[in-house]
C-alpha cells in the first residue's frame, strides 16, 4: 500500500489537472457559472429553515437564530458530502475513454471528483461566514475546528467515493442505489435537526459517522465545543473506512479496463 | 538500467465471452445457479476463451519492434498489457523505464477545454509533468499547426484537428517506450508525413518503439524485428520481411476452404524474376498466377484482376477477356491456369492485388478473393501517391533570385498523387 500511496503522489499534477478540468468544464457554457454553486447551498439551509419554523410551531417555541446558524453550518458541509459522494461514483464511468487507453493510478478519478466540489463548499462556505457575521455570531476560538472537521468530512466522502465508484463501474445498479440512499440519507442524518431532540435515543442516530461530523460543526458555530467521544468515533471509523475502501479499490483496479 | 526494454514470459489472458454480469440482477441468479451445478457446468470452456495463450518475447532498449496480426489476433490486448492497463491472466511481464502510448491520443481531451487547456490535460495523463509541458509547449503548437485555435473549445475543432493536436502532445512525451497503434495516419498527407518523420527522430534518439500497423509498409519501414500473432499466439518472430510474408501466407490459406460456390480461385501468387516475393521494386516486371478450379461446369468466364492500395481503393484493373484472350468454359474439376505479367509502376506503398471471376455477358460474379494478398512496394526515388511516373529533375535553376523555390517545394507536397487519396 505504501507503494501505491507513493505512486499515487507522483501523479498528483494529474490529479490536480483532472480537479481543475472538473470544475472548469461544470461552470463553462452555463450562464449562472459560479451561482450555481450558491443556489444549491441557499436552497438546502432554506428547506433546513422551513423544517426547523415547523419545529417551532410544534414546539411552541419560536425560531431561534441560533437554530438557523447551525441548520446553515450542517447543510453546507452535508451538500458538500453527497454532491461528492453522487460524482465519485460516476467518475470512473464517465471517463470511461481514460480507464481503458491509458495507464495511470484510476483511484484519481474518484479521488478528484470529491475534490472538486470543494471549490462549490469554499464558494459556499463564503456566503456562510457573511451570514455569520450579519448574523451577528460571536466569534470563539471553537471555530479553529472547523478546519479538522472539514478533514473529516473530506476523507469520509473520499473512502465512500472510492467503494462507490469501483462498486458502479462493475454493477450499474450502485449508482442508483447510491442516488436513492443519498436522497433518504438526510432523514437519517441530523442535518435539518439537532441530536438532542431525541433525548437519550439520539446516541443511536450518531452511530451514523456523518453525524458526530455536522453536530461538530453546529456545536462551534454556537462557541461550544465538539463531543470528543463521538468525534473519535467518527474518525475512526473514516480512518479504517479509507484504509480499506482505497486497498480494496486496488485490488479490483486492475480488472476495471474489462469489466466497464 | 538493464539492457531490456520489455519482456514477456509465457504471457497469457482470457477473457470471459459474452455478457458480463452488469447488474445485481444478472449476478444473483448466476451465483445461485453456481451454488446448484458444478462449478464447470457454469464456468466452462465455452464462457471463456484466450486473447493471448503463451507468448514469450523480449525487446531490447532501443529496438523498433513491430506487432503483426489480423484482426482479433490479440495485438490490442498485448499492448494493453504492456502498457498495465490490464493484468495477465499469467505470466511475467516486465517493462523497464517509463511508457508511454499512443492509442487513440485524443482519449483525454475534454471538448468543452480549450486546445491550450487539453494540451496541458493530456499532457499530464501521458505522465509528463506542468513544467515539462510548459518546455515544450511551443514545440507541440508548432507540430501540431494550430496555433490560431489554441483558445478555442476543442469541440469546435474538425477531426483532423482533433487527432493532430493528440498527436502531437503524445509525440512529445519523453519516454523510453512508446506504443504506437494505428495512429499514424491522423491527418491529411502532410501531416502524415510530419508524424512518420517525427516517429523516425524518435527512434533515432534512441526510444524503444512498439508499432501496431494494417500498414504492413510502415511494418518495414520502421522496424528492425516483428512478431506474428495469429489467434493469441505468437507464430514467429523475425525480420519483418519475414513475418510480413508468413503473415500473407497464413491469410491465404485460411480462405480456400469454401465448397459452395460453383467455381473458386484456388491459388493466387505473386512472383518476380527472382521467385515468390511479396516486397518489389517499383517498375519490376512481375508475373501473377492464378489458378481457378470449377466444382459444376460453368462457363463464358474470365479472371478479372484488379489492385487496391492499402486504403482499398481501385488503382488498377484487368481482365483475361479484356486483354484478348476470351472467355473459358470449364467441366467439374477442370482447373484453370492464368498468368498475368505486370509492370508494377506503382509509387511506394502496400497494395493488394485482388482477383474476381466474372461473366461480362450475363454481369454475374461467381468468386471474389479481395486482396488475395499484399505486397509492398520500394522506389529508388522519393515517389508519393499511387503510381510511380519516374519522375526526374531534368532542369533546375534559379530564374529570378530567391523568388520561386518555396513554391516548389510546396508543389512537390500536394501533388497530383496526394489529391487522388485524399478524394477518398
Amino acid at each position: 500500500m505504501i507503494a501505491q500511496l507513493r505512486e499515487l503522489y507522483n501523479y498528483r499534477e494529474l490529479l490536480y489537472m483532472i480537479v481543475v478540468r472538473d470544475i472548469k468544464v461544470r461552470y463553462k457554457q452555463s450562464v449562472m457559472g459560479f451561482l450555481w454553486a450558491i443556489l444549491m447551498p441557499v436552497l438546502i439551509v432554506s428547506a433546513g429553515v422551513l423544517v426547523r419554523y415547523a419545529y417551532g410551531i410544534a414546539s411552541h417555541k419560536p425560531l431561534a437564530m441560533d437554530d438557523v446558524v447551525s441548520v446553515a453550518a450542517k447543510s453546507i458541509p452535508w451538500a458538500f458530502l453527497v454532491s461528492s459522494i453522487k460524482f465519485s461514483c460516476q467518475s470512473l464511468l464517465a471517463n470511461h475513454n481514460l480507464v481503458t487507453k491509458v495507464y495511470f493510478p484510476k483511484e484519481i478519478f474518484p479521488i478528484a471528483a470529491a475534490l472538486a466540489q470543494l471549490f462549490d463548499l469554499f464558494i459556499a462556505g463564503l456566503v456562510l461566514v457573511i451570514f455569520l457575521a450579519v448574523a451577528k455570531v460571536s466569534l470563539s476560538l471553537q471555530l479553529l475546528w472547523a478546519a479538522p472537521l472539514l478533514a473529516l468530512t473530506i476523507a469520509l466522502a473520499i473512502g465512500i467515493g472510492l467503494i462507490v465508484s469501483a462498486g458502479s463501474l462493475f454493477f450499474r445498479d450502485v449508482r442508483y442505489i447510491v442516488e436513492v440512499f443519498l436522497t433518504f440519507a438526510i432523514f437519517f442524518t441530523p442535518v435539518f435537526y439537532d441530536v438532542s431532540i431525541f433525548g437519550a435515543k439520539g446516541k443511536w442516530l450518531l452511530l451514523n459517522p456523518v453525524a458526530p461530523v455536522l453536530e461538530g460543526f453546529s456545536s462551534i458555530v454556537r462557541g461550544q465545543a465538539p463531543n470528543w467521544n463521538w468525534l473519535g468515533y467518527s474518525l475512526t471509523f473514516a480512518t479504517v473506512m479509507v484504509l480499506l475502501a482505497y486497498a480494496m479499490f486496488k485490488k479490483v483496479e486492475p480488472a476495471f479496463a474489462e469489466n466497464i | 538500467m538493464s539492457s531490456i526494454a520489455v519482456r514477456l514470459e509465457h504471457v497469457s489472458k482470457k477473457f470471459r465471452k459474452g455478457e458480463l454480469h452488469d447488474s445485481l440482477r444478472d449476478l444473483l441468479p448466476a451465483l445461485a445457479s453456481l451454488l446448484w451445478k458444478r462449478k464447470s457446468d457454469v464456468i466452462g470452456d465455452r464462457s471463456e476463451f484466450w486473447a493471448l495463450q503463451d507468448v514469450t518475447f523480449e525487446i531490447p532498449r532501443g529496438e523498433a519492434f513491430g506487432i503483426v496480426g489480423a484482426n482479433g489476433a490479440g495485438k490490442s490486448t498485448l499492448l494493453k498489457l504492456i502498457s498495465r492497463i490490464m493484468n495477465p491472466t499469467s505470466g511475467v511481464l516486465e517493462v523497464h523505464g517509463r511508457l508511454s502510448a499512443l492509442i487513440e491520443v485524443s482519449a483525454g481531451f475534454h471538448s468543452d477545454l480549450t486546445g491550450r487547456e487539453n494540451i496541458y490535460l493530456n499532457g499530464t495523463i501521458l505522465g509528463m509533468t506542468r513544467r515539462e509541458i510548459d518546455a515544450r509547449f511551443e514545440e507541440i503548437v508548432e507540430f501540431s499547426g494550430l496555433c490560431e485555435f489554441l483558445d478555442t473549445p476543442v469541440k469546435r475543432y474538425s477531426s483532423g484537428m482533433y487527432a493532430r493536436l493528440g498527436f502531437s502532445v503524445a509525440a512529445h512525451v519523453n519516454s523510453d517506450v512508446l506504443i504506437v497503434d494505428e495512429v499514424l495516419s491522423v491527418g491529411d498527407y502532410v501531416f502524415q508525413r510530419k508524424c512518420v518523420d517525427r516517429m523516425k527522430e524518435v527512434i533515432k534518439a534512441g526510444t524503444t518503439v512498439l508499432f501496431v500497423s494494417h500498414n504492413l509498409k510502415t511494418i518495414a519501414e520502421f522496424c528492425q524485428r516483428c512478431i506474428l500473432l495469429e489467434r493469441g499466439r505468437l507464430l514467429k518472430v523475425g525480420s519483418p520481411n519475414d513475418v510480413i510474408q508468413s503473415y500473407i501466407n497464413s491469410t491465404r490459406i485460411s480462405r480456400a476452404t469454401d465448397d459452395s460456390k460453383p467455381i473458386a480461385i484456388s491459388q493466387v501468387h505473386i512472383r518476380s524474376r527472382v521467385g515468390e516475393s511479396v516486397r518489389f521494386d517499383s517498375g519490376e516486371t512481375v508475373w501473377v498466377d492464378i489458378e481457378v478450379t470449377a466444382r459444376r461446369s460453368c462457363s463464358k468466364m474470365a479472371v478479372v484482376l484488379f489492385v487496391t492500395d492499402e486504403a482499398y481503393y481501385e488503382v488498377f484493373n484487368t481482365s483475361t477477356e479484356r486483354l484478348g484472350c476470351g472467355n473459358f468454359n470449364l467441366e467439374p474439376g477442370e482447373t484453370f491456369a492464368c498468368s498475368f505479367e505486370l509492370q508494377l509502376n506503382f509509387a511506394d506503398g502496400t497494395f493488394h492485388p485482388s482477383v474476381l471471376i466474372y461473366r461480362y455477358d450475363t454481369e454475374t460474379e461467381y468468386d471474389r478473393w479481395e486482396s488475395a494478398s499484399s505486397i509492398y512496394v520500394g522506389s529508388a526515388s522519393d515517389v508519393r501517391g499511387a503510381v510511380n511516373c519516374f519522375p526526374k529533375v531534368v532542369k533546375h535553376e534559379i530564374v529570378k533570385a530567391g523568388a520561386n523555390l518555396p513554391e516548389l517545394e510546396e508543389h512537390r507536397l500536394l501533388g497530383p498523387g496526394v489529391v487522388a487519396k485524399e478524394d477518398l
